[in-house]
């Protein structure tokens, strides 16, 4: 088959909230859910300043490490608005050699393009997850999330000290 | 079952760090992106089915009682992978100006009216052969305050999800022979042969006589690796 060449990516602009914001959009699992925790952070710029134009998805398997349960959603949205993003999730289980983690994609006004990153959790095993250890091990902590009262906090800094790690896929 | 990664796409995408757009002076990385060859995570992606998908959600026209001011426009194509394989049963969200450039957003203040029989919202699902069309108004042309007299050229903003993380694709479609293009930096930081894949084609054959005008918009997504992922499906 011919090879089509890929549509460019473009910025979602400072109007992304009323295209891309969802009621049920932080949901990943239902409210009253077991294990049920937030995943919350802000996404912050060069200077430090929180990003309200911004958009954070995850993607993530289910608890047994599966992403083709019936039922499995694996997938939330929050944006940013508040200063910062919330999601309702379950932490998720291994999977294929690799220790827990949600695929995340950072979208904003400004970013003509998504970050990927990924959030990892500190009661797991990481040391022989292939993609931690793809990256320079003093940047490492920037991928794994810190536990907070209700659940994780993950912050993502898009420039400067220690900046996240950003992957492409 | 083996799985296949995707292939890459350089010298497609516009680079993070475009001086020329300033919002992107601190919202782009300084450290290179680490790379990260595609595994079961990246390789599937969400079922966003036709349950968050109304009846006249795709119909930006039919939202409210009365009718939207502007040009009835008719945007149609096809949601493809990068082999030409149609991509069906996927979400679609756009989002866009009114005829005279206001979006209704609490952060759009500049002075052109809010049109009360327009939201600018729309969503739908591919069909078994990866069409989507909307019915919507031509959106106007915006200032923004990039630089001294900038004005962005008129656009939709297009989502998709195709069928994986890795295909996730957030963009913005145009109109043939915009005189704005020139001055633009977000269209402009699309590498030069690229740029044209955003402008949709006008379309006689799809117009509506008597009716709307209509432009083609065709989408393309990541085509598959041709090896398996390095650790299989695990
Ligand atoms: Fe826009």
């Amino acid at each position: 088959m011919a090879e089509l060449p890929t549509t460019p990516s473009q910025t979602v602009g400072p109007y992304l909230h009323i295209g891309l914001s969802w009621d049920d959009g932080p949901y990943v699992v239902p409210e009253g859910t077991p294990g049920a925790v937030w995943l919350c952070g802000r996404v912050l710029d060069g200077a430090g300043e929180v990003v309200t134009d911004a958009l954070v998805e995850s993607w993530q398997a289910d608890p047994d490490g599966r992403f083709d349960q019936l039922g499995w959603r694996g997938f939330g949205r929050s944006d940013t608005r508040d200063g910062g993003y919330a999601i309702h999730t379950v932490v998720p289980g291994a999977v294929a050699g690799q220790a827990p983690h949600l695929d995340v994609s950072v979208f904003a006004r400004g970013l003509l393009h998504r970050l990927v990153t990924r959030i990892y959790f500190p009661e797991h095993e990481r040391s022989e997850d292939p993609v931690l250890r793809s990256v320079p091990p003093e940047r490492r902590d920037t991928l794994v999330a810190t536990r907070t009262g209700d659940g994780y906090a993950f912050d993502v800094r898009i420039q400067g000290e220690r900046e996240t790690v950003f992957f492409d896929v | 079952m083996t799985l296949a990664g995707y292939r890459r796409d350089a010298d497609t995408h516009p680079p993070l760090d475009s001086p020329e757009y300033r919002s992107t002076r601190l919202r782009h990385p300084t450290q290179p992106l680490t790379l990260l060859p595609h595994r079961l995570t990246e390789v599937t992606g969400p079922l966003l089915g036709p349950g968050r998908v109304g009846p006249l959600d795709h119909d930006l026209t039919r939202q409210h009682d009365g009718e939207p001011v502007g040009q009835r426009i008719i945007v149609h194509g096809r949601v493809l992978d990068g082999d030409g394989r149609p991509i069906p049963d996927s979400l679609i969200e756009i989002w866009q100006a009114n005829a005279g450039g206001r979006y209704r957003h609490t952060g759009d203040r500049w002075p052109s009216p809010l049109d009360p029989n327009f939201d600018g919202v729309g969503r739908t699902l591919t069909d078994a052969e990866g069409r989507y069309e909307f019915v919507t108004i031509k959106p106007g042309a915006y200032p923004w305050r990039n630089h001294d007299n900038a004005w962005r050229p008129a656009h939709i903003h297009f989502s998709l999800f195709g069928r994986s993380f890795t295909q996730r694709l957030v963009t913005q479609m145009y109109f043939p022979d915009d005189p704005l293009f020139g001055q633009d930096p977000i269209f402009n930081a699309v590498p030069e042969r690229a740029r044209f894949r955003l402008v949709s084609r006008f379309d006689l054959d799809r117009t509506r006589p008597e009716w709307a005008l209509a432009f083609e918009f065709d989408i393309v997504l990541r085509g598959r690796d041709a090896t398996p992922l390095e650790d299989g499906h695990g």
